[in-house]
């Protein structure tokens, strides 16, 4: 029980590495405490209803109790990697199509420059600069970064559903994005 | 490297998930063949693990977690296999050392190998296409290849047309789009896409609604042929 307990406090990141290498139980089920909630609102959000979204909710943590050996802290945060696997998961479930990917492996892949050693705390800085930078942004803004995260046919459904011409829509995820290209890119 | 990407708002439309699957095919080819896009869309998806902490959480079953914890080691509950487009892959004849292929993934595996291998299908003079199967009907995902110097029929568009070159080089506009390059044409713009005269161009084509020939010649064609 005090083992649970002390779990509930730790960083998201630490509990997934704890799965990965020794497929850590109470670790897991802080980790699902912590996410099954979110997922379960962000696909309710998507479409899914009632028991087919806590079916969803369990797949997806499935995954994450499976997968767990392939997160890299240096390329994103749990939370980043989970929502990777919720997005797939739905394209999937919800809309049944294929989602296309890259193949790391693939030969005909134009490589990137090599990461810097210290990308895991990089990454975790950006996290907290991007909390930071949503927290900042008029309300307005924030509310249309959600529905496009949220939505299927976004730009058009986000137009239908605030009464906004499209056009506006557009220029306001324009601006919400400007305000956070330092944070999400140039930095 | 490109220099002409997909917008910023169809590579987070990509990252969130909601891009349906003829232009995400598109993208993520561009991706294949492009990392400043693939950091761009890496934020963006860390837009969504920071969107998803923010969510208010919605309650589950209070035998959600059991329900879960009973499955870890059942090997029946293994997830379902990803989808993979209908189109199967040639295997590849087992050589040594050979070229890159000119298609990145995922686009190979949608066209099932690599243009030397698929089966074209000639639309007019100087243009063959090699359709590609996405699961929706609304959108047309193909291959065009494009014969040196072939000027496509000026035409307009019921909404979009988004062009990946993959091979060789288009000028369009005024602007010259090669290897990894993505053009956009918006519905109402008229124009007449034309391949450079030193060798074929092979693109991607990703169009949305249907597309109407312009010119005088072109509007004689629609009657006979589907672009
Ligand atoms: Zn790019």
């Amino acid at each position: 029980m005090s083992d649970t307990r002390s779990d509930e406090g730790r960083a998201p990141n630490d509990l997934l590495l704890a799965v990965a290498r020794g497929g850590d139980r109470a670790a897991f089920s802080a980790l699902f405490r912590h996410f099954a909630p979110r997922l379960k609102a962000y696909l309710t959000r998507l479409g899914a209803e009632g028991a087919l979204a806590d079916e969803l909710v369990q797949e997806v943590m499935l995954t994450v109790w499976r997968r767990a050996g392939d997160f890299d802290p240096a390329q994103a945060s749990a939370a980043t990697w989970i929502f990777t696997i919720a997005r797939n998961r739905r394209i999937d479930g919800l809309r049944r199509e294929a989602r296309p990917e890259i193949d790391p492996s693939d030969p005909a892949l134009v490589p990137g420059a090599p990461e810097a050693a210290d990308r895991a705390i990089e990454t975790s800085q950006d996290t907290a600069r991007l909390h930071a930078a949503i927290a900042g942004l008029p309300g307005e803004q924030s509310e249309l970064l959600r529905l496009a995260y949220y939505e299927d046919q976004p730009h058009s459904a986000i137009a239908e559903r605030t009464g906004l011409p499209l056009g506006t829509v557009k220029s306001r995820l324009r601006l919400a994005l400007g305000r956070l290209r330092r944070t999400l890119v140039d930095e | 490297m490109p220099s002409h990407h997909p917008s910023e708002e169809m590579l987070m439309d990509y990252a969130a998930g909601s891009l349906a699957e003829a232009p995400a095919l598109l993208v993520a080819t561009h991706l294949a063949l492009c990392p400043e896009c693939r950091h761009r869309v890496s934020a963006f998806e860390a837009l969504g693990g920071v969107l998803l902490e923010e969510l208010s959480p919605a309650p589950l079953g209070a035998e959600a977690l059991d329900a879960v914890l009973a499955r870890l080691d059942d090997p029946a509950a293994l997830e379902p296999p990803p989808r993979t487009p209908r189109a199967t892959v040639t295997a590849a004849p087992a050589t040594p050392p050979r070229p890159a292929p000119l298609l990145p993934e995922p686009l190979r595996s949608y066209a099932g190998g690599d243009p030397d291998t698929i089966a074209w299908r000639r639309v007019i003079g100087g243009i063959e296409e090699h359709v590609l199967p996405v699961a929706r009907t609304d959108f047309k995902a193909c291959l065009y290849r494009i014969a040196p110097g072939v000027v496509v029929p000026r035409h307009t568009h019921g909404r979009s047309e988004m062009l990946l070159v993959l091979e060789g080089a288009v000028r369009d506009r005024g602007m010259r789009f090669g290897r990894g390059d993505v053009s956009f044409a918006d519905g109402g713009i008229d124009h007449s896409p034309a391949a450079e005269p030193e060798r074929p161009c092979i693109c991607l084509a990703v169009l949305d609604g249907p597309l109407r020939l312009t010119g005088p010649i072109g509007r004689w064609l629609n009657r006979f042929v589907k672009l």
